[in-house]
């Protein structure tokens, strides 16, 4: 078995054995990045390009310099044999929407392009602190919109298991970046789906926990009421530790929120209740999707669960309230870009005709927000805007209540909640980049979740020929601990 | 459908450039976008309150004191700035004399 293969547990128990170095390890996965992904600068742009249709292209930058010293570190504390953490001397990577003090922060915008973060964000200086060894930073839709990782200024991220496949997004670097060993664990954000779609189109774990259940400080925002941060992992149980490394209060985020540990769930299978929504099975779905996930609710149910018909009756109008709630959101996020206090601005090019403010505005934000962003921008503006702010956000104010009082109700009946990810395995590239709408129905099975604020991880239950597809499961706020216990089980039935 | 004018409008609104191509492109994909959406006008939200964030949240406040200056972040974005003069933020005017 080659270090890069080990799980955060078994690579935790290998150093702690010292069967391997933390800085041998590091270097086990620099070099397979460095064969998988073509961010070498030194390469001319053709080459580069050729490289990047043959390979993954799951990061943006590498950290490199930072990995090692990291390791050094942990090697010290190793041969010193004091305690070490979990996450000591693990190698990860963070989605590059995640600030890493003094390295760039893309979003995958060229309007973020030498952006250079000032501070960490708060998770990563809670992984930092627990000695975790970042490899570099992963791709994604710019700005983590998107669900196929195509519409980054950094070129597409291709799927492990099939390279003319995409890996889903908007976390799709993180995604692609744990199912092909080259990083142990990742970080991504879920806003709509962006870390659980991923997951289950690579077919590797994706937690997205409850709203304010992990501090947002340091995350580029996209749609602040629905963004969290979340982990992308090879098992369930390292999920769990990665959550728990990252989770808690943060003075820096007023939203966060400290829930004390409600200690190990001792769940019981024959005492679980799983509903099944009718409205998650639905015409449009790949009959292999369905077969599989129906597949697994059968184990559960063989292991002794009791299976539940439920209802969730607002699912069908989640998604249009989703798509004015998050762009509305986005378009007052992202006009802090203008051109004049960070990122790509022609303040000073002096082939452009500019006159005033105005003009620096328009040009900067025209030639660095990519085609994606710009439409959302347009939406959420258009929905905010006089005469269209009631028919459009209010009203989706109130449909968002309507669909968290479904999980509510339903959650008086049964423990967790079932569904597919997504309604299909992973699609070839190309394939829906041109159709806006047809893009965002990706995302019609997993934002119920993030408008309810709700838990919901992505664990792999089969595969279609070498498709992975995921079985989501969703719990009530801040039950992460039960909702990982259950998806556990699963490795166990 | 969403007409050019509104379409032009929002841009203005939103700060965004649009080259005339592009106002086509975006005035037809809008206008699905937008009549998909229109879904919403089928649910009866007679009784639902308005909510901004699915979890109960309320104002954090705090004294109206400075926190200890952080130089070294301060020099940071200050050279992330796109155009500077001295420590300040140097823009384009506003008003015409």
């Amino acid at each position: 078995m080659r270090l890069t293969d080990l799980t955060i547990i078994q690579t935790h128990e290998g150093l702690k054995k010292k069967e391997f170095s933390a800085l041998e390890l590091c270097e086990a996965y620099l070099d397979k990045i460095r064969t998988c992904s073509p961010c070498s600068q030194n390469l001319d742009s053709s080459l580069r390009l050729e490289l990047k249709e043959k390979n993954i292209n799951a990061f943006i930058t590498i950290t490199e310099d930072l990995a090692k010293e990291q390791a050094r570190k942990i090697d010290e504390i190793i041969s010193s044999d004091r305690n070490l953490s979990f996450l000591a001397g693990v190698p990860c990577a963070i989605k590059d929407n995640i600030l890493i003090e003094n390295f760039p922060c893309t979003a995958g915008s060229k309007i973020l392009k030498n952006y250079i973060s000032p501070y960490d964000a708060t998770v990563v200086e809670k992984l930092k602190k627990q000695g975790a060894i970042i490899l570099g930073k992963t791709n994604l839709d710019e700005f983590a919109m998107g669900a196929s990782t195509e519409n980054s200024a950094f070129g597409p991220t291709r799927n492990p298991h099939d390279l003319s496949r995409v890996p889903g997004g908007s976390s799709g670097g993180s995604a692609a970046a744990v199912a092909a060993n080259l990083a142990c664990y990742a970080l991504g954000s879920d806003t709509g789906s962006s870390v659980r779609q991923p997951a289950s189109f690579c077919g590797i774990v994706g937690l997205k926990p409850t709203y304010g259940a992990v501090s947002r400080y340091g995350l580029i925002a996209f749609a602040s009421s629905l963004d969290q941060i979340g982990p992308i992992t090879k098992t369930v149980g390292d999920c769990k530790i990665v959550f728990d490394a990252i989770r808690g209060k943060d003075e820096m985020d007023s939203t966060s929120v400290e829930i004390s540990k409600i200690g190990n769930w001792k769940l019981e299978i024959e005492n679980l209740r799983i509903g099944i929504p009718k409205e998650y099975f639905i015409q449009g779905i790949d009959s292999d999707v369905e077969r599989i996930v129906r597949e697994a609710v059968k184990k559960y149910e063989k292991a002794g669960a009791k299976i539940v018909e439920i209802s969730l009756p607002h699912t069908e109008y989640a998604l249009p309230c989703y798509y004015i709630i998050a762009p509305s959101e986005a378009s007052a996020n992202l006009a802090r870009y203008d051109g004049i206090k960070y990122g790509y601005s022609t303040i000073s090019d002096k082939k452009k005709e500019k006159d005033n403010l105005l003009d620096v505005y328009f040009q900067s934000r025209e030639e660095g927000f990519g085609d994606e962003v710009r439409r959302r921008i347009m939406l959420g503006t258009y929905a905010l805007s006089a005469g269209y702010y009631e028919a459009y956000y209010l009203r989706a104010q109130k449909v968002r209540t309507l669909i968290k009082e479904d999980f509510e109700k339903a959650f008086e009946k049964v423990d967790v909640i079932f569904t597919p990810v997504s309604p299909t395995p992973a699609f070839k590239l190309g394939e829906k980049i041109d159709d806006p709408l047809t893009m965002y129905l990706c995302d019609i099975l997993t934002v119920a979740v993030n408008l309810a604020g709700l838990p919901a991880v992505s664990i792999p239950v089969g595969k279609i020929g070498k498709l992975p597809v995921g079985l989501q499961i969703i719990g009530g706020p801040f039950e992460e601990d039960k909702i990982l216990a259950v998806g556990e089980m699963f490795e166990k039935i | 459908m969403i007409s050019e004018r509104d379409v032009k409008h929002i841009a203005k609104l939103a700060r965004l450039g649009l080259t005339s191509t592009e106002l086509e492109k975006f005035q037809k994909e809008l206008s699905s976008i937008l009549s998909y959406i229109e879904k919403l006008k089928e649910v009866d939200i007679s009784r639902a309150e308005i909510v901004s964030h699915s979890v109960k949240v309320g104002n954090v406040t705090r004294e109206d004191v400075a926190r200890d200056k952080k130089e070294k972040i301060e020099n940071k974005i200050i050279e992330l700035m796109p155009e500077t003069k001295g420590r300040y933020l140097k823009v384009k005017p506003i008003f015409q004399v």
